[in-house]
């Protein structure tokens, strides 16, 4: 029967179909849909692992020890992999091995967009990369074999626009996975210790396993010649390959499912069959310099379509005229004449982030930030960050602003997955290095951003299952740590206190700024009715709109007004109020 | 034949992607290949939010060009017009009369448009524009939470799909203790622009 499934979806489907026994991940948008399908699979151990290098360690040992394994994270989460993942090229495994890389092109919700199939490259490992879900399923199928047959881990490359577009897939409901026994271990230092002596000889393997490669490349139905008008050869792979198919429906193609190693035989081919040959990828010119490097000339590849952000059927339209191949566009739609309010996301009514960056900004203080909804704070009106890059940066970062020796003082904002994720070694640092940062743990009981998944603050798996769970004041305390403070995040008076003390201790500070995520069931419990603003006290100040919060409007008057549909109680916009016009609903109107 | 394409708008947490679920899987079973397509991550959180949705003999893009929009399901008044220039002119336009200011407006002090200024923007881009007071008839079934599915029952009315096909689908698609709401709502969006 044919299903729609999103590209991660299908990529679930296909690891399952291929009989994968244990599949980990970090989440990370707009790979994490991955794991959450494959758990409702039978048969399949997965796991929320602490950091992408973790889950690359993990699915690196079981697939050393006989157990076909997914590993799925975003582009930077490879960054984070990348050490594991370097030396799992070199020692090969047991079982097959897939790693899907999900890149974000246009950065929808990532720090950079870069281009993941020069991870390929930089590890001399085979990467896939499908155009639809359907391609998906039977590419990640497909990379178990790959993976085994030349003892190498396979990486599936998808997209954002991959990974979250839906198409169909022939599914066979009653599919049964082939029921495989562990293989005896084979104790194999030789291939699996990496001393220098032995990794040596592991490197000779890996360029020869290239060498097969590209042969494979030349065989595999999975780089196709498409033949249509032979005055211009397209090569393209991924979603690319969607937009120039329609830009140019009578084109000849070079259809690309396994990009690299390139097939050398088929390229010439190709090149030798057109009259003009043009290149379109999204974000860098890998493979027009792949093409290049084969001595074939492209007339047409990132001298028209650009290096920058997400391709769309009209960027790739207009490479397509920078290159006169189509006519120049006719009417243009005129621009909308309306005043368009911006929509950019913005904290919900309610989120306990929003009180801490309050307070934050009250005091005047360098913010150092990290990955996660808390982000949205450096957007106006709270405005309240001043540098964020990475996973588990912030903490680090607010370290090194303090050795710099500037008098400004400094704090570190991180989320409780992010600690879990990379926080934890840098707060470490601090502890053994001596200092006087102060780290903010913004604890809202789940990894937000992403949807709500577990982590080991939560002691909740995959599927909500009860797991292990560690308290993030109890491995401040364990790093020796004496100041460590647990506040509600609500509380704007008890963390403006703490952190105030803060300021002047000569040791680091750990603050947890607990309160669970406004959009989880368990905030919901004992929430109070919505406020209202007394119009006889409002002098339409404004204080109550820096906080920006959803749910205040202002009037035509310029006071305040409560919507008391988004409204959730959280008492921040009351406690800013200098004028006490923010009444609680419990209290009865006296206006 | 073109690809029939079908864009859904409006801010997150108006039931977008439940909507254009649905709608992909009518597609789906009326035998068409399909493609849909939206973001998940930062745009959920408040922002904007589109869906894009195709079906055809053959679909290749999962995004629509601009111009080339043939339906345009806006579950917010606003939004509506943020799409104007994907129209083609031969476009329909059917917008929810829901009101969701942004902060801008709210707080900052942006214009936000009347049900007017929105038909004028767009009635010079297209064949048609329906306003559709959505978030009404919800509340006439006594949930406001399914006014999207009354635009989607609004579209029902000029595609030629039987409404039978629109029941199976929701049927599949929606939670079963919802399933009637949800097929009342279709046939009161079917309603608001006529029945066929």
């Amino acid at each position: 029967m044919k299903r729609l499934l999103s590209g991660n979806e299908a990529i679930a489907r296909g690891a399952f179909e291929a009989g994968v026994r244990v599949g980990t991940a970090y989440p990370g948008t707009p790979s994490t849909e991955i794991l959450e399908n494959l758990a409702h699979y039978p048969g399949v151990r997965t796991l929320w692992a602490t950091n992408e290098k973790v889950a690359m360690e993990t699915g690196l040992g079981s697939a050393y020890a006989g157990a076909r394994t997914i590993v799925a994270m975003k582009h930077v989460g490879l960054n984070v992999a990348a050490d594991p993942f370097f030396y799992g090229a070199y020692t090969g495994i047991e079982a097959g091995m897939v790693i899907v890389s999900a890149d974000d092109p246009g950065m929808h919700s990532s720090q950079n967009e870069q281009d993941n199939r020069r991870y390929a490259k930089f590890a001399r490992v085979p990467f896939l990369e499908p155009s639809d879900s359907a391609e998906a399923r039977d590419f990640t199928r497909l990379g178990f074999e790959i993976s085994e047959a030349f003892d190498t881990p396979v990486i599936v490359r998808t997209t954002t626009r991959i990974s979250h577009s839906h198409s169909p897939v022939e599914v066979d409901p009653d599919w049964q996975p082939a029921d495989t026994e562990l293989p005896p271990y084979p104790r194999n230092p030789r291939k699996y210790v990496m001393i220098p002596a032995y990794a040596r000889p592991r490197h000779v393997v890996v360029e020869e396993r290239l060498e097969r490669l590209a042969v494979y490349a030349d065989e595999t139905p999975l780089n196709r010649i498409e033949w249509g008008d032979r005055r211009l050869g397209i090569v393209s792979s991924g979603v690319s390959y969607n937009y120039a198919r329609e830009a140019f429906p009578d084109a000849s193609f070079l259809k690309l499912g396994m990009p690299y190693p390139l097939p050398p035989r088929k390229v010439r081919e190709f090149a030798a069959g057109v009259e003009r040959l043009i290149v379109v990828e999204e974000l860098d010119p890998f493979l027009e310099e792949e093409l290049r490097l084969l001595g074939v000339a492209v007339s047409g590849g990132k001298d028209a379509f650009p290096v920058l952000g997400e391709f769309d059927p009209d960027v790739v339209r207009g490479g397509g005229r920078k290159l006169g191949l189509l006519p120049e566009e006719g009417r243009r739609p005129a621009p909308v004449a309306l005043e368009l309010a911006p929509r950019p996301p913005v904290l919900c009514p309610g989120c306990p982030h929003r009180s801490v960056y309050h307070v934050l900004k009250r005091l005047k203080l360098v913010v150092n930030s990290d990955i996660g909804c808390y982000t949205l704070a450096v957007l106006p009106p709270l405005a309240a960050t001043d540098t964020m890059g990475c996973m588990g940066g912030s903490i680090s970062m607010a370290y090194g602003m303090e050795l710099a020796g500037r008098a400004e003082r400094g704090v570190a904002t991180i989320g409780d997955s992010t600690f879990f994720h990379s926080g934890i070694p840098a707060l470490l640092n601090i502890a053994y290095n001596g200092g006087r940062t102060i780290v903010i743990v913004l604890d809202n009981r789940t990894t937000a951003m992403t949807g709500q998944q577990g982590h080991p603050g939560t002691g909740m798996g995959v599927c909500g299952e009860g797991l292990h769970q560690v308290a993030i004041e109890d491995v401040g305390r364990a790093f020796g740590l004496q100041r460590v403070f647990v506040v509600d995040a609500y509380d704007t008076r008890e963390m403006r206190r703490v952190l105030q003390e803060s300021l002047e201790a000569t040791e680091p500070t750990l603050v947890v700024a607990r309160r669970a995520c406004a959009l989880l069931p368990v905030a919901r419990e004992g929430r109070g009715l919505p406020y209202w603003v007394d119009l006889e006290r409002c002098n339409g100040c404004g204080l109550c709109f820096d906080i920006g919060c959803p749910a205040i409007m202002r009037t035509a008057e310029g006071q305040a007004e409560i919507d008391p549909t988004l409204c959730v109680a959280c008492d921040l916009c009351a406690q800013v109020c200098a004028r006490r016009a923010i009444q609680r609903g419990e209290e009865r109107r006296t206006s | 034949m073109k690809p029939l394409n079908f864009l859904l708008v409006g801010v997150g947490g108006q039931g977008i992607l439940t909507a254009s679920d649905i709608l992909a899987e009518l597609g789906l079973r009326a035998g068409y290949d399909v493609k849909k397509s939206e973001v998940h991550g930062m745009s959920q959180r408040g922002g904007a939010v589109s869906s894009h949705v195709r079906f055809g003999p053959r679909v290749y893009s999962p995004l629509i060009a601009q111009g080339a929009v043939d339906y345009l399901l806006s579950f917010e008044l606003l939004e509506a017009a943020r799409w104007a220039t994907f129209m083609h002119p031969e476009g329909t336009v059917l917008v929810s009369t829901q009101r969701l200011p942004p902060i801008a407006v709210t707080s900052g002090g942006a214009h936000y448009p009347e049900p007017e200024e929105v038909r004028q923007e767009l009635a010079g881009r297209v064949r048609q524009v329906f306003l559709v007071d959505a978030p009404q008839a919800a509340q006439g079934l006594g949930n406001p939470r399914v006014a999207n599915t009354v635009l989607l029952g609004a579209l029902s009315a000029l595609l030629p799909f039987p409404l039978t096909q629109w029941e199976e689908t929701v049927r599949e698609r929606v939670p079963a203790r919802f399933v009637e709401l949800n097929l009342q709502a279709l046939r009161a969006g079917q309603e608001l622009v006529g029945t066929r």
